[in-house]
């Protein structure tokens, strides 16, 4: 783990050039690199306006309660105080889905999770707006709580939310592409599994902050931490009840997303509802723990697995069960719904498909997208189903997976259109790196090897809410002097998309990047782009990006052709000239071609845009799951166990990821790594637990651990020893090739990691993250003759009703539901049965 | 003066500030507020997450849990510090180069944490930054970048290396990286 290894390249080494490129393919220094590292980057916390004031929020303290009375009196007379705000002065509802209008910016009538915000107050200082908030008197008459799934099926009433497709199911999702009961006739072996995946937090080190800070004119403009300024704009137009127009959000570098700042938040509108009220500027900072509070995080998700194989270990059928735990909110929780179900299909041939699914109302903090954002709890119910099957059918797993990669170019039972796919490479290059095929099964006992591979999309194929425009839209204007400026709502949060919008710009033109000033994520000047989720910003962006650059090359070159009496085909874009190809002395440099276009065409600006592909399926749910394309990872992952106490230490990592094509080579690596990290979190320590309190002390149900202490992550001493494969095979999709890097490396640590332990102790640990108590009680049971598992019991007994079916293309299907059964569910919300276990 | 309020003169990055603040403030705090160096981070304020590192007398503090009024007449560096009068530190160049700043967050508090570990051992090895970089957590890197950053700001501090960035250098050595291709 600790000795270092000398580099070893093979191949074409990476970074390398690829067809022409100059910079693309590349590591390259991020064009923010140095304004991190001095302490530089603004984020939304170290901004200050003059005569800014702070606000804090009260929180509720029980999980379900009507409000009965508010008495902000005494904190109203506290020196120092300025504002206070309650859910009156703010009636509409709002939310990330336009489905899930839910939320209300601090509650009105009820509080249904600990940390749920009921009242504002803005003074002087963050203390003396602390110490107010403690000031604040609620009484609260207790409701039932739900804390399971389990609960949520069993206790429809009171319903937290009258908008859910049953009591307190907020969402029933039933879908069946083919004839599943003849794949399962088909089947040799018919394998049944139960899996659970904890809910786990992004912990983005950066707390939320927002400054709201009103303008003389009536406008406000917002600084915020957020992932989707866009969307912020769009909710907060709502509840702000004022013009869009004259509301400007600009989301300042996130200190860390991962998809816990992409929800309009209660505290960003708050502080712009009290700063227009105030007519100064107000700044908010969550503490850590209200950060625990807003969440958002992984759903904790059951899964029951239920898949046909042949002999030959070929899929006939799957049909697959998610039950999520969503909290007490909508958020993006619709689509995490339909996530955990809609990329089983794109890593493996799987002729027919069930999705059963339903996610429940909780009384605890709302889940929603993280990194990955509902696939990583399938994929590791998927990848440990599949370790067990080639056990039972005696096949290799590197085997049984290679034997089953879905083809390139192929629409899938549920109508996802696969491009390009790297998986066959990947899975071929952990397997060589770890050395597998010697190694699996061979290990002495303590030691094991597992494999495990996923998939993630490349950007959602739809937005948010319906319409028409482009996902996302880059524009440039050319100074005189060289210097381009590039206008796009793209949102850095570390994931390096500034340098991706420079770096795209900088390889059609020929430029540096030290050419281009960007002027990112801010509504009032900058194009619509959709937000930092999904994966998307790379290639929605980078394509956009492309075409603006490529329109104003055009309008260069015949400028300079003119000047120099060449042909434009002639004329070669590169460092900073532009010039004759068969003669490079003959050219201008790049100030001087600028010059030369604004001669002839006036100011000189171009556009561009991107729109994702229209997707074959045509079904209601079908929003969920297109993709430009799809990338690839496949990792094997080497442990060490200690039978006598259950502890374990991950060695070694080999993590194979399909990219299409490196824009900046290190951040791909970094993106990659720090996947690999996150993943590793998820696995062996990251749960976002919560307790019921005794009765004596309110039976609340509380957080078991907001604060970064108990919180387990891994730190420097946890990390394995890391081998990295970058896949390069282009998708034409994507800019320049490239697929997403950010998420799919995450999600086949977690499987890896259990699979690697049955091959250590022979114990299946069917749930992570996996502590050492679940290896001991394993072993325990197997001393004594019983199956070596640690798992939940089964699936929570629920009738999804008539599925939606939709017969697949092989059946002769065209993406359209022979049934309009999810409709009926929806209208005939309470004839649905509900079964007691 | 106030009740509860100091007045004294703060040593940041070699110069003095004259600074007035409610007593119970901590470093992090006034460094923030009242000296207008906000390079300095915080991510729970509880000591728990190393984003808040900044150096009093050339060792690492948790800046969260100290009180500014103890650092009066004591030598204070932050992330604002690093770039001398010769550039950057070489720290933040390796740091910049490498990727091991992502969102940047944790970056000051990690950059001041290694300034001081390769102050008192020019060649430190790999365990040695991991156990001194344990109480630094950061979320995007996977720490990888960042042992190798100060790895090689330790080899340009010695005068072993220019400080040009190699394509070894950035795919380093710790994480074998291959392209395969078509």
């Amino acid at each position: 783990m600790t000795e270092r290894r000398p580099t070893e390249l093979e191949g074409q080494s990476p970074g390398g050039k690829r067809k022409g490129l100059k910079l693309i393919g590349t590591p390259h220094r991020r064009v923010d690199g140095m304004a991190k590292v001095t302490g530089q980057t603004v984020f939304a916390d170290d901004f200050v306006a003059p005569r800014m004031v702070h606000m804090k929020l009260v929180r509720s303290t029980v999980p379900h309660a009507r409000i009965l009375r508010i008495d902000t009196s005494l904190a109203e007379r506290m020196p120092g105080v300025l504002g206070v705000l309650t859910g009156e002065s703010m009636p509409n509802t709002f939310g990330i889905l336009p489905v899930s209008q839910d939320e209300h910016v601090l509650c009105r009538d009820l509080v249904r999770f600990v940390g749920d915000p009921v009242v504002a107050i803005a003074a002087t200082t963050e203390e003396v707006a602390a110490e107010a908030a403690l000031a604040v008197v609620v009484d609260y008459e207790p409701l039932p709580t739900i804390s399971s799934v389990a609960e949520a099926i069993a206790t429809p009433e009171p319903q937290m939310h009258d908008y859910a497709d049953q009591g307190n199911i907020h969402k029933v999702v039933s879908m069946r592409f083919g004839d599943v009961d003849a794949g399962f006739a088909e089947a040799d072996l018919i394998l049944e599994d139960d899996c659970f995946f904890e809910g786990n937090t992004h912990l983005a080190m950066e707390q939320h902050a927002t400054v709201a800070i009103p303008e003389p004119d009536g406008k406000i403009t917002v600084y915020s931490s957020t992932q989707t300024p866009h969307y912020l704009h769009k909710a907060m137009t709502k509840v702000l009840e004022k013009p869009a127009s004259h509301i400007r959000i600009i989301a300042a570098p996130n200190g860390g997303g991962f998809g816990g700042k992409s929800d309009p938040f209660n505290h960003e509108i708050c502080a712009a509802k009290m700063a227009l009220q105030l007519g100064r500027p107000v700044k908010v900072c969550l503490t850590r723990e209200e950060v625990f509070y807003c969440h958002r995080g992984r759903h904790p998700v059951q899964m029951h697995l239920r898949t046909g194989f042949t002999r030959d270990g070929r899929m006939t059928a799957q049909h697959l069960k998610t039950a999520l735990d969503g909290g007490a909110y909508g958020s993006y929780g619709v689509a995490s719904t339909y996530y955990t179900g809609a990329l089983q299909t794109v890593t493996y041939k799987l002729p027919r498909y069930q999705f059963d699914s339903i996610r429940a109302f909780t009384n605890k903090p709302p889940c929603g997208p993280k990194r990955g954002h509902g696939t990583p709890q399938p994929r590791f119910g998927f990848e440990v189903h599949l370790d067990k099957a080639a056990e039972k059918l005696g096949i290799c797993p590197g085997e049984l997976r290679l034997k089953n990669v879905v083809e390139p170019n192929t629409v899938t039972a549920n109508y996802l259109k696969v491009g390009s796919i790297g998986l066959r490479k990947c899975i071929e290059a952990v397997m060589e790196g770890s050395n597998f095929k010697e190694r699996h099964r061979k290990l002495p006992f303590g030691r094991g090897l597992g494999l495990a591979c996923s998939s993630y999309l490349t950007g959602a194929g739809l937005p948010i809410y319906w319409n028409h425009m482009p996902h996302s839209g880059v524009q440039l204007k050319f100074d005189r002097s060289g210097g381009i400026a590039a206008f796009c709502g793209e949102t850095e949060i570390g994931q390096g998309s500034d340098t991706v919008l420079a770096a795209c710009i900088a390889e059609v033109l020929g430029v540096d990047l030290m050419d281009i000033r960007l002027c990112v994520a801010d509504t009032d000047l900058t194009p619509v782009d959709l937000g930092s989720y999904s994966s998307r910003v790379t290639i929605m962006m980078g394509n956009a990006a492309i075409q603006a650059a490529e329109r104003a090359r055009e309008l260069i070159a015949k400028a300079v052709a003119e000047k120099l009496e060449l042909p434009v085909s002639r004329l070669v874009f590169a460092d900073r000239r532009v010039f004759d190809a068969e003669d490079p002395e003959k050219g201008l440099d790049w100030p001087d071609a600028v010059i030369a276009a604004e001669s002839k065409f006036g100011t000189l600006g171009t556009t561009g845009s991107y729109s994702p592909p229209r997707s074959p399926g045509k079904f209601r749910g079908a929003g969920v799951g297109p993709s430009p394309c799809y990338s690839y990872s496949a990792c094997v992952l080497e442990v060490e166990v200690d039978p006598e106490t259950g502890l374990y230490t991950v060695d070694h990592v080999w993590m194979a990821h399909d990219v299409g094509q490196s824009i900046n080579a290190a951040s791909v690596m970094g993106q990659i790594e720090g996947s690999i990290y996150m993943g590793l979190g998820e696995a062996t320590m990251e749960e976002s637990a919560f307790r019921r309190l005794p009765a004596r002390l309110s039976n609340a149900l509380v957080h078991k651990f907001p604060s970064l202490l108990e919180y387990k992550s891994p730190t420097f001493l946890d990390m394995p020893k890391m081998t990295t494969y970058v896949i390069e095979d282009p998708d034409p999709n994507g800019p320049f090739g490239a697929k997403e890097v950010g998420q799919g490396p995450l999600l086949p640590m977690m499987p890896a990691l259990a699979n690697a332990i049955y091959d250590a102790v022979g114990v299946r640990v069917d749930q992570v993250p996996i502590g050492p108590h679940m290896i001991l009680k394993g072993l325990d049971d197997k001393a004594k003759g019983k199956p070596g598992r640690y798992g939940p019991g089964p699936f929570p007994a629920f009738d999804f009703g008539e599925p939606l079916d939709v017969p697949t293309l092989d059946e002769g299907g065209d993406g359209k539901a022979t049934n309009n059964a999810a409709r009926g569910l929806r209208e005939d919300r309470g004839t649905m049965k509900i079964i007691k276990s | 003066m106030t009740d509860g309020m100091t007045a004294a003169v703060l040593t940041v990055n070699g110069e003095d500030r004259m600074v007035v603040f409610p007593t119970h403030h901590t470093l992090l705090e006034v460094l923030r507020e009242e000296c207008a160096l906000p390079g300095t981070k915080h991510g729970c304020e509880l000591g728990e997450c190393g984003a808040c590192t900044v150096l009093i007398e050339g060792k690492p503090a948790l800046s969260c849990l100290v009180l500014a009024a103890e650092c009066v007449g004591r030598r204070i560096e932050t992330v604002e510090g690093l770039w001398g009068k010769d550039g950057p530190h070489p720290l933040q160049t390796t740091f910049a180069e490498l990727g091991a700043a992502q969102c940047g967050y944790c970056t000051p508090g990690i950059l001041m944490t290694s300034k001081a570990l390769l102050a008192k051992n020019e060649r430190p090895s790999d365990p040695e930054i991991r156990e001194a970089l344990s109480g630094n957590l950061c979320r995007c890197t996977g720490y990888s970048k960042i042992i190798e950053a100060v790895e090689w700001a330790g080899a340009i501090m010695r005068g072993e290396d220019d400080g040009m960035p190699t394509e070894t250098q950035v795919f380093g050595a710790r994480t074998k990286a291959e392209v395969i291709d078509d």
